[in-house]
């Protein structure tokens, strides 16, 4: 059984608050601005260069809590995408032809009521579809045909697994989870995904704590190597994601006393080819809500799309989006350090 | 100024060190680097080494910035420990070799 801590929201955390967020981040400190560092690889001000992906953030409710969290997930959330608003993310995919790949997360997204409508939907209009899975979410009862729904429609698993052993996953993801996880991956295993064919099964790792992640093709090894030796689970492929310092992360990094070292760090290892190459360029996020925002991070932090552009789903012409000012800000260094960071791993 | 001998805020003013002599800071720093690259160690071994040194020669600083590099080059608690055991076997193994020549002198001094 899953154990999970209670949200940010529902223990009254004062980080809880978006604008407290803001403040910690783009308060008076010796650390430069983004945009200063931006400006010195002469991409400042940041723009879209196409918007290729539809990244839809269904809501916040998880069966997880998971500490470096940058949504505040959990079980007690209750911002859920309404059908009328998963409805108008539909036409205005069906209105963009652009957009090859819808990217579906959370919270848990599987357990919203409109995640199956939008696989449906955009698997009819011929767009590839991610879906972003904590795997333990394909062990509940309620959920039973979860793994033959995404094989049926060929919808590519993203996973999170930060390592190959419970220890490190456990004290990350809620005592449980690992083993829970191993679970979950021989099903989607057992139903075609991860042996190279349609059904892609990707790995994400993302470090157990207030340091940088290893390159992504050693780790890859090591997870290959390692779930097949101990587990005969097979994966297509893994990506590593920085954590950043948003929300429950965030948290973790103040309350242990490494937030100023771990932004040091990734100042330091600002590297201007993944801000040119950074996801907020080719995509656009959209909230439980219908607002819109240039990434999943600028939603938690609430900093909608420019002003100058439509900021609802509904009725929004996305051609508009391309060439769309970028709202950016410290926590932006979590994405362009080192070979970078994004919803699909290393950037440079 | 710090109460202890050893603040951990000093690591990163390493490169201060190159303020008595830049020419011999910038020579260090180009062999450091090129010491740490991938090469027929690749960059894990040679933090998980680096730590294990630091360990045995007990630098603070090392032990801060090797263990942080291990965990960033995708290392673990257990190859980490591994490695901290390998630095003590050394230590420990240094001293008692050196009980041969206590050996030695025993039998040369006893009838």
């Amino acid at each position: 059984m899953i154990r999970s801590i209670p949200s940010l929201q529902k223990s009254g955390n004062p980080l809880a608050s978006t604008a407290r967020q803001r403040e910690i981040l783009e308060g008076e400190s010796a650390f430069p601005r983004f945009e200063e560092k931006l400006g010195e690889s002469s991409l400042t001000p940041l723009r879209t260069t196409g918007i290729e992906v539809l990244q839809i953030n269904v809501g916040k409710l998880c069966n997880q809590t998971c500490k470096h969290c940058h949504v505040d997930a959990g079980p007690d959330r209750k911002e859920i995408m309404t059908q009328e608003t998963a409805e108008a993310c539909i036409r205005a995919l069906a209105r963009t032809e652009s957009i090859r790949i819808v990217d579906i997360t959370g919270g848990a997204p599987e357990l919203h009521p409109v995640f199956r409508y939008l696989v449906t939907e955009a698997r009819r209009l011929g767009r590839h579809v991610l879906d972003r899975c904590n795997l333990t979410v394909l062990n509940l009862r309620a959920q039973g045909d979860l793994v033959a729904f995404l094989a049926a429609n060929e919808v590519e698993v993203i996973a999170s697994l930060p390592y190959f052993q419970a220890r490190q996953t456990d004290a990350q993801r809620g005592a449980g989870v690992f083993e829970s996880s191993i679970e979950g991956l021989r099903k989607l295993n057992s139903a075609g995904y991860g042996s190279g064919n349609g059904r892609r099964l990707c790995l994400v790792y993302n470090p157990g704590g207030a340091f940088l992640p290893p390159q992504q093709s050693s780790v890859e090894n090591d997870f290959r190597r390692e779930l097949r030796k101990r587990h005969g689970i097979e994966i297509d492929a893994l990506f590593t994601i920085t954590n950043m310092p948003i929300s429950r992360f965030l948290d973790f990094l103040l309350e242990s006393g490494n937030y100023e070292t771990y932004m040091c760090h990734l100042i330091e290892k600002y590297n201007p080819c993944a801000a040119e190459g950074a996801m907020c360029r080719s995509m656009v996020s959209v909230g439980w809500d219908g607002t819109l925002y240039d990434c999943d991070f600028n939603q938690m932090l609430d900093l909608p799309v420019d002003e100058r552009v439509g900021r609802h789903i509904a009725d929004v012409d996305l051609a508009e989006h391309v060439g769309r000012r970028i709202a950016t800000g410290r926590h932006c260094f979590g994405c362009t350090a080192g070979s970078g960071s994004s919803c699909g791993g290393e950037v440079a | 100024m710090a109460e202890t001998y050893y603040d951990p805020a000093d690591l990163p003013r390493f490169a201060e060190m190159a303020e008595g002599s830049p020419e011999l800071w910038k020579k260090f720093m180009e062999y450091y680097g090129a010491v740490f690259e991938d090469g027929a160690l690749s960059e894990r071994e040679k933090a998980l080494i680096a730590l294990a040194v630091a360990a045995a020669v007990q630098c603070p600083y090392c032990i801060d910035a090797y263990t942080r590099a291990s965990l960033e080059k995708g290392s673990n608690l257990e190859q980490m420990t591994e490695a901290i055991h390998v630095s003590n076997a050394i230590r420990g193994g240094a001293s008692l070799v050196h009980g041969v020549q206590m050996k030695n002198i025993v039998d040369k001094l006893s009838m």
